[in-house]
């Protein structure tokens, strides 16, 4: 793997410039992945943030061919893209001659865990060659804070709002790692921007692989979070920390934690910055902060009971 | 299916013989998802695929949402792209039909007419194509097997077009054309290949020294100007329609239009109708001229983009004309056929009277006598000079 230094010298496959917010997490997680690649890469994207940050026309932030069609079809997209390539690669009919591509989609938690799983579950059944990246901020943040099955319960959201009688999302978010992970893919891992190496360490084996991977990546969202652009990346560590976001990877069906927080921190560290847990912190919702505790702590013993085993 | 390709009759159903014309095309990539009547297409294609003997790359996507998405990433990657479906299919690629029509990417999709829920019906209308008839796709409408085929063809080199560049969507009738064993003639492998040429992609994703990106988001300051692009193109799709079927009946002897006509020269009366349903019109019409009655059709072929101009010529004599449509556009006023041949019509000084019929929808079958009685109602207006009934359904 390249260092800092190196990384640092190599050029932006996602060039500055675009309009996404200060502090979003997209952008880091985005040039990371893309310089996994190490090579020719071409990019798709559901609708949501990303693409509307980076393409304004007539301009647009990417250095690599890339596409934006619609919201739930990334990976239907991909895989037609992929499977074009494929078909001039055997017939020598490669524009520019013959080469190894990759191939990458990205997508909201919203395009990925909702609108988009039917044609992510399609496209990593037929095993095509393909990463698909989805940056998960835990709502629908392009259109103004909605929930989806990613975000974190008893969010408040616009509409999971924190009301007089329902305290923000009842509901636990989804699993999609291990949804994905359980279609039997080469490889499937959870990252975060604040731990580039990890992060990076994992783009570069989901790059290597002969199959479909996963990585589903945590993405401050200043926006939504209601917290400072500047903290952006403590927020997205403390989220590891805490054991909300552990980082793992699901190699040929082995799993294994990435990284153990030495000192597991209070779950209210991470959620007292951000204001869509506020009304946790009120003293008739100190009931409500537990049980999202428990949770957690159960989940991480869960992730803790299987790390090192076959699945 | 093993077809022996030769210049001979070879008995197949419409599904067996556009499933063999895109073998004989031999695209790049084939998303494909099973509906009835289009099944067969898809099967059939994915024997040619698995016996080696086309190069496409099948793609056996979850959704027909999916099969226009992976269209659209194959066809902006660089590749020639074709599909097929019917029905509900063609309802779920909606959305993404205009997102390939406004990214100007030429893909085939073969549409196999049939009703749309509610309530389900499997047989054949054309609600499916007329509900995507605004998705900026070029439509082929077939009466005939061999019709279906022949289009198959000439929709690849109309929406490759240099001055085109649009999608085109074959169109043909559900069960009576799909299922039904007609003869027909095969052309050779090689004369297909001429006659579509290599593809040429513009802007492919693949060559990867040339980085371009498709599907920006487009404010107010240009989204109207890609509009405008687009509907000049299909404006132009006429003519290059016109260039290629004439190209077709030059190489191959099979003369094709703008649209069909049938003992219409000399008509007071005619029918405007599409697909097979011509077949049992012109059945009703050979009946009638034995009578001594001047009556006529017109079948029209293109239907997107509309060639309203050539149209109103060929019905300008025409004393009255009944507009049959084997769809409902729900408005109360009529399917869609009927509103763009009348207004086609208005600015003629002597205008044809005309009234539409809607017909035969979910399969109800369409007999020369429902043909002979749209016949007899016409001569009653042109006897009073007065449409009594403007619209209205028949064969109920």
């Amino acid at each position: 793997m390249a260092t800092l230094k190196e990384l640092s010298k190599q050029q932006e496959l996602l060039s500055g410039g675009h309009r996404l917010c200060a502090g979003c997490g997209i952008p880091p997680i985005v040039r990371l992945v893309l310089r996994a690649a190490n090579g020719p890469v071409v990019a798709t994207t559901s609708t949501g943030c990303l693409e509307v940050g980076t393409t304004i026309y007539p301009y647009t932030a990417w250095r690599i061919p890339w596409i934006h069609s619609a919201f739930e079809n990334a990976a239907a997209t991909i895989s037609g893209i992929e499977s074009a390539y494929r078909s001039l690669k055997k017939q020598g009919r490669l524009p520019g001659g013959d080469k190894d591509v990759k191939f990458v989609a990205f997508g909201g938690d919203g395009g990925t865990y909702d609108i988009g799983i039917q044609a992510l579950s399609g496209a990593l059944e037929r095993g095509h060659n393909f990463l698909y990246v989805c940056y998960d901020n835990g709502a629908y943040m392009n259109t103004g804070i909605q929930r989806s099955s990613a975000t974190p319960m008893l969010s408040n959201t616009t509409t999971s709002p924190a009301g007089k009688v329902i305290p923000g999302k009842q509901q636990w978010r989804k699993d999609l790692t291990r949804i994905v992970a359980a279609h039997n893919i080469p490889y499937a891992a959870q990252a975060s921007p604040h731990n580039w190496s990890d992060l990076s360490k994992k783009a570069e084996k989901a790059m290597q692989v002969n199959g479909p991977a996963f990585m589903n990546v945590m993405s401050p969202c200043p926006l939504g979070w209601y917290t400072k652009s500047e903290d952006s990346i403590k927020w997205a560590k403390l989220s590891v920390d805490t054991c909300y976001w552990p980082l793992y990877e699901i190699e040929d069906g082995v799993l294994k934690i990435t990284y153990k927080p030495k000192e597991k921190k209070p779950l209210a560290e991470w959620l007292k910055p951000q204001g869509r847990f506020k009304h946790l912190f009120k003293p008739e919702n100190a009931h409500l902060l537990e049980e999202f505790q428990k949770r957690v702590d159960m989940e991480w013993q869960r992730l803790l009971d299987l790390d090192g085993k076959r699945l | 299916m093993a077809i022996t390709a030769t210049k001979g009759q070879v008995g197949l159903t419409g599904n067996a013989a556009v499933a063999y014309a895109m073998k004989q095309v031999n695209p790049d990539v084939f998303p494909a998802y099973p509906i009835t009547p289009s099944t067969a297409i898809v099967e059939d294609f994915s024997s040619y695929v698995a016996d080696g003997e086309v190069t496409t790359e099948l793609i056996t996507v979850e959704s027909e949402h999916s099969a226009m998405s992976a269209c659209i990433g194959a066809s902006a990657a660089g590749a020639r792209v074709m599909t097929a479906t019917s029905s509900q299919g063609l309802a779920l690629m909606w959305e993404m039909l205009y997102i390939a029509s406004g990214m100007r990417l030429p893909i085939v999709l073969a549409d196999v007419n049939r009703a749309l829920s509610a309530p389900i019906n499997i047989h054949c209308d054309h609600s499916d194509s007329m509900g995507a008839r605004d998705s900026g796709w070029i439509q082929l409408y077939a009466e005939t097997v061999q019709e279906a085929y022949d289009n198959t063809f000439m929709a690849v080199r109309i929406a490759e077009h240099a001055k085109v560049r649009l999608p085109a969507m074959v169109c043909f009738d559900g069960f009576i054309t799909s299922h039904a064993i007609e003869n027909i003639s095969l052309l050779e492998d090689q004369e297909i290949q001429d006659f579509v040429g290599a593809y040429k992609a513009e802007n492919p994703m693949l060559d990867t020294d040339n980085p371009v990106t498709y599907g920006a988001m487009t404010l107010p300051d240009a989204y109207i100007d890609f509009k405008y692009q687009q509907s000049q193109a299909m404006m132009r799709a006429k003519d290059a329609a016109v260039e290629v079927m004439k190209d077709f009946g030059k190489r191959f002897g099979r003369e094709y239009g703008l649209f069909d006509t049938y003992r219409l020269e000399d008509a007071d009366t005619a029918i405007v109708i599409l697909n097979s349903a011509a077949g049992t019109t012109k059945v009703a019409i050979d009946e009638l001229r034995k009578q001594g009655k001047k009556v006529g059709l017109l079948r029209p072929r293109l239907f997107r983009p509309f060639p309203w101009q050539e149209m109103v010529e060929a019905l300008k004599n025409v004393k009255a004309v009944a507009v049959l449509d084997r769809a409902d556009s729900m408005n109360a006023f009529g399917g869609p056929l009927f509103n763009e041949v009348r207004s086609a019509l208005y600015d003629l000084d002597q205008r044809p009277k005309i009234f539409g019929r809607t017909y035969g929808l979910g399969g109800r079958d369409y007999k020369v006598k429902d043909a002979v009685a749209v016949f007899e109602e016409l001569s009653r207006v042109v006897e009073t000079g007065k449409v009594e009934t403007l619209l209205k359904y028949i064969t109920l």
